[in-house]
């Protein structure tokens, strides 16, 4: 066995092409242990055997998958655990999971912080959570070697055991794990042939799922921590104002009410429960100063939207001659698209617990942007980061909305603890966090089309107008190219469709409204406008809009692939009750294929109905069969 | 003095319970924050979403705009009250089919699910989707729920698969 340390750098690829050195200066001190840091006393436990950051094996036979991903429901707690227990040869029902404290050694493999989000925990985890599994076995398989005297190439490893060549000697993990801490890891490791996987690609139940139906997981809200005080903000009525002025009396004179104090985001009310800060906040006396925001409206924005999306933005992408193809097309067509600001809505409203003492600051929280809000509390409380701990609960929901590029519910949190001087427990209610911004922002949309006199379309235009989510936050120098964030297109200029004169162009008006990354982004937006406008265009040539989808994605044999199954399953074509109709769609977003058709009917009162939805994906690699069925099943819906 | 506590009398899972509290405080903060069940969940405070829900004498209740004044001396079960060891016929489906993705609104869907049950052992798709109307889930988990109400149903009339 090799004697050379297995350095993090190793399993971390510095990601040139998304993180450049801006998230590079994002890495924290590293402290080689076997790939675990000082500052994660969690890791380092008594009778364990912790290989590397992500598996720590008891003597008792536990094995504990540490995971650097947040769970907000997408199934992370299960399928990167599958990864690790794959090549461990783990045996499954003794995996337990924990959530990774906040450590340079659980950085996004492309990102280089630590993170959850833009659809692709499992994609960057695949071959890294594999390799530390691997790292296990082979130090668990010469532990064994040691033991029994025999060359490890005797051995093997599986269901939690080590196992000699004649299958008779057989050792537990957990009666190895004393012996193999005392190992250096491997350099590398070699991984199975895929076709030897036993739990990657099979259906697997969720080892959430127990906790999820009797009550006892733990969502941020739930935290309780000794001497904590509820604390519930107001916030400005108009985003971007300020207190002018504050009576608190009447706050002060309710029950259970022990303290009011002022924080940058607005008045916050400490109280000994929910309640009581609740109905203190409702006695606060505040004047605002409503600031330059204070004109903003809906209204407004719309008719500037529309004004800007009848001229041509900055292009994100051009092919061909589209004003000439649109002058010579048998037949054009112009529609508009408008989508509102959308909050994130989830199911727990945001919430963050910080004790904060001198020379240490303990968050627990739901998020999803441990290193970022690790850096913002630093520099809230004045303190380093490696002072700052945050403990990872299980999030009621997500969206994004968790992983907020300013930290405003981490820095809001740490400012009320600092005001207050006891450790608070920030509560919004579901009116804050649908009042409190940093919403997928509003969209406007303007196409023109044109189709032959054969009926085929000959040109697209798609001109997208709506606010940036990346101006102004650290991935704004990758985000953003001559203009243009990525976000605000994508899903529109990555247009599949084989279209000979195309055009996609954006305006990127700046307002006042703080917007951040939704699910799955801007392809929230712009899938839609795509997706309609298409039919638009089928319609007007007189065609079927699955056979011209069929015939433009003659060259995307994935796309093409799920759109015939889809078509297949759904019995495209075939005869529907009168009254029920039916749309086909397809979209590419984070290497995924996707094709819908939906039977819908609409009532005369125009209340729409879906009866039926069916639904093909090709996702490549896939873990768990059923997390991708589930996370299909919600996005229909949500 | 606004919002002075007053002790009252809660019966909870089948155990008295004292809590000193305003009496106008909701149901639902007095069971998370005086007694430490956590598992009936805040969702929207204006009984819109169901994540709060409890049985009080074997109804489903919204303890969010519940007081737990008009609690007091009742039976409260709420979801650390179902079974003591994840055995309900909901439970059991509910592992099975693996309906939960966040699951932060589980616990109302289940409390929900179960009083459905109780006045109906073998509901159709639609007495479900009434009946179940009121839970919202963000994360989309409604046909799994459906699925596994149905299969409840089955496992409380003897498992039949």
């Amino acid at each position: 066995m090799s004697a050379t340390v297995l350095r993090r750098r190793d399993f971390i690829k510095t990601g040139a092409a998304v993180g450049g050195g801006l998230l590079v200066s994002l890495y924290l001190p590293q402290l080689a242990h076997a790939g675990v840091s000082a500052n994660t006393p969690q890791l380092v436990q008594p009778n364990s055997f912790a290989p590397n950051a992500f598996i720590r094996i008891a003597t008792d036979d536990t094995v504990t998958i540490i995971v650097n991903k947040s769970e907000m429901g997408q199934g992370v707690y299960t399928s990167l655990p599958m990864l690790v227990a794959e090549e461990l040869e783990a045996d499954w029902t003794r995996i337990k999971v924990e959530s990774a404290p906040v450590d340079a050694a659980y950085n996004h493999p492309s990102f280089g912080i630590q993170m959850t989000g833009g659809s692709t925990s499992t994609a960057s985890e695949w071959e890294r959570l594999r390799k530390a599994g691997a790292t296990g076995r082979v130090m668990l398989i010469a532990a064994a070697a040691q033991n029994w005297k025999v060359e490890p190439q005797s051995l093997h490893a599986a269901n939690g055991f080590v196992i000699d060549a004649t299958g008779n000697r057989r050792a537990s993990f957990g009666s190895l794990a004393k012996m193999a801490a005392t190992l250096t890891p491997p350099k590398d490791v070699p991984l199975k042939d895929p076709k030897d996987f036993k739990l990657i690609g099979k259906p697997t139940r969720r080892l959430d799922t127990p906790a999820k139906v009797n009550g006892s997981a733990q969502f941020g809200l739930d935290v309780q921590i000794p001497g904590m005080m509820t604390a519930m903000v107001a916030r400005p009525p108009v985003f971007g104002g300020k207190v002018r002025s504050l009576n608190a009396e009447k706050a002060k004179a309710v029950a259970g009410v022990k303290d009011v104090v002022q924080v940058p985001s607005g008045v916050a009310v400490i109280a000994n429960g929910f309640w009581p800060a609740k109905l203190g906040r409702e006695r606060l006396e505040v004047t605002w100063d409503d600031g330059p925001n204070k004109d903003l409206s809906t209204v407004g924005m719309r008719e500037q939207y529309a004004t800007l999306a009848k001229t041509p933005g900055l292009v994100a992408r051009k092919v061909g001659d589209p004003a000439k193809a649109l002058a010579g097309a048998a037949k054009t067509i112009t529609a508009e698209y408008e989508v509102p600001y959308l909050a994130h809505a989830m199911m727990e409203p945001l919430n963050c617990v910080v004790d904060l003492r001198a020379g240490s600051c303990e968050i627990w929280t739901g998020t999803q942007f441990q290193t970022v809000d690790r850096m913002a509390a630093a520099a809230t409380a004045g303190l380093k980061p490696e002072q700052v701990q945050i403990h990872t609960t299980l999030l009621g929901g997500g969206f994004g909305r968790r992983a907020n590029p300013a930290s405003d519910f981490v820095i809001e949190a740490v400012q009320v603890a600092k005001a207050a001087k006891v450790p608070v427990k920030v509560v919004w209610t579901r009116e804050d966090d649908i009042r409190g911004g940093w919403y997928r922002p509003m969209w406007y949309d303007r196409m023109v089309g044109g189709v032959d006199a054969a009926g085929n379309p000959v040109a697209w235009t798609h001109t997208i107008v709506g606010q940036s989510i990346m101006q102004g936050t650290m991935f704004e120098q990758f985000g953003i190219k001559n203009g243009i964030d990525g976000s605000s297109v994508e899903g529109a200029a990555d247009l599949l469709y084989a279209i000979p004169n195309l055009q996609v162009d954006l305006h990127t008006p700046k307002i006042g409204v703080p917007v951040q990354w939704w699910r799955s982004v801007g392809h929230s937006h712009n899938g839609f406008a795509v997706e309609a406008f298409f039919d638009e265009l089928a319609h007007a040539g007189g065609k079927d809009p699955y056979e011209l989808r069929r015939t433009l994605l003659a060259n995307q044999p994935r796309m093409r692939a799920v759109l015939d199954l889809v078509a297949e399953k759904a019995n495209w074509g075939k005869p529907l009750p009168a009254g029920v109709g039916r749309g086909i769609a397809t979209h590419f977003s984070f290497d995924s294929y996707v094709a819908q058709v939906a039977e819908v009917s609409v009532d005369k009162n125009g209340m729409v109905r879906v009866h039926r939805m069916v639904c093909a994906v090709d996702c490549g690699r896939v873990i768990n069969p059923d997390s991708v069925k589930a996370q299909m099943e919600g996005g229909i819906i949500f | 003095m606004e919002g002075t506590p007053v002790v009252i009398t809660l019966k909870v899972n089948g155990k008295q319970m004292n809590a000193d509290v305003d009496p106008a405080t909701p149901l639902l903060w007095v069971l998370r924050e005086t007694l430490g069940l956590t598992g009936t969940k805040y969702g929207c405070g204006m009984a819109q979403c169901g994540a709060c829900t409890v049985h009080l004498n074997g109804e489903a209740i919204r303890s969010c705009v519940k007081r737990v004044a008009d609690a007091a001396g009742k039976e409260i079960t709420t979801i650390e009250g179902l079974s003591p060891d994840l055995s309900h016929p909901l439970q059991k489906a509910w592992m099975e089919i693996d309906v939960p993705q966040c699951g932060y609104c589980q616990s109302g869907q289940i409390m929900s699910a179960a009083v459905l049950l109780a006045e109906n052992s073998n509901p159709t798709d639609t007495d479900i989707d009434e009946g179940m109307t009121g839970n919202i889930c963000r994360c989309g988990t409604y046909s799994r729920i459906r699925q596994a109400i149905h299969r409840a149903a089955e496992i409380k009339a003897g498992g039949a698969k």
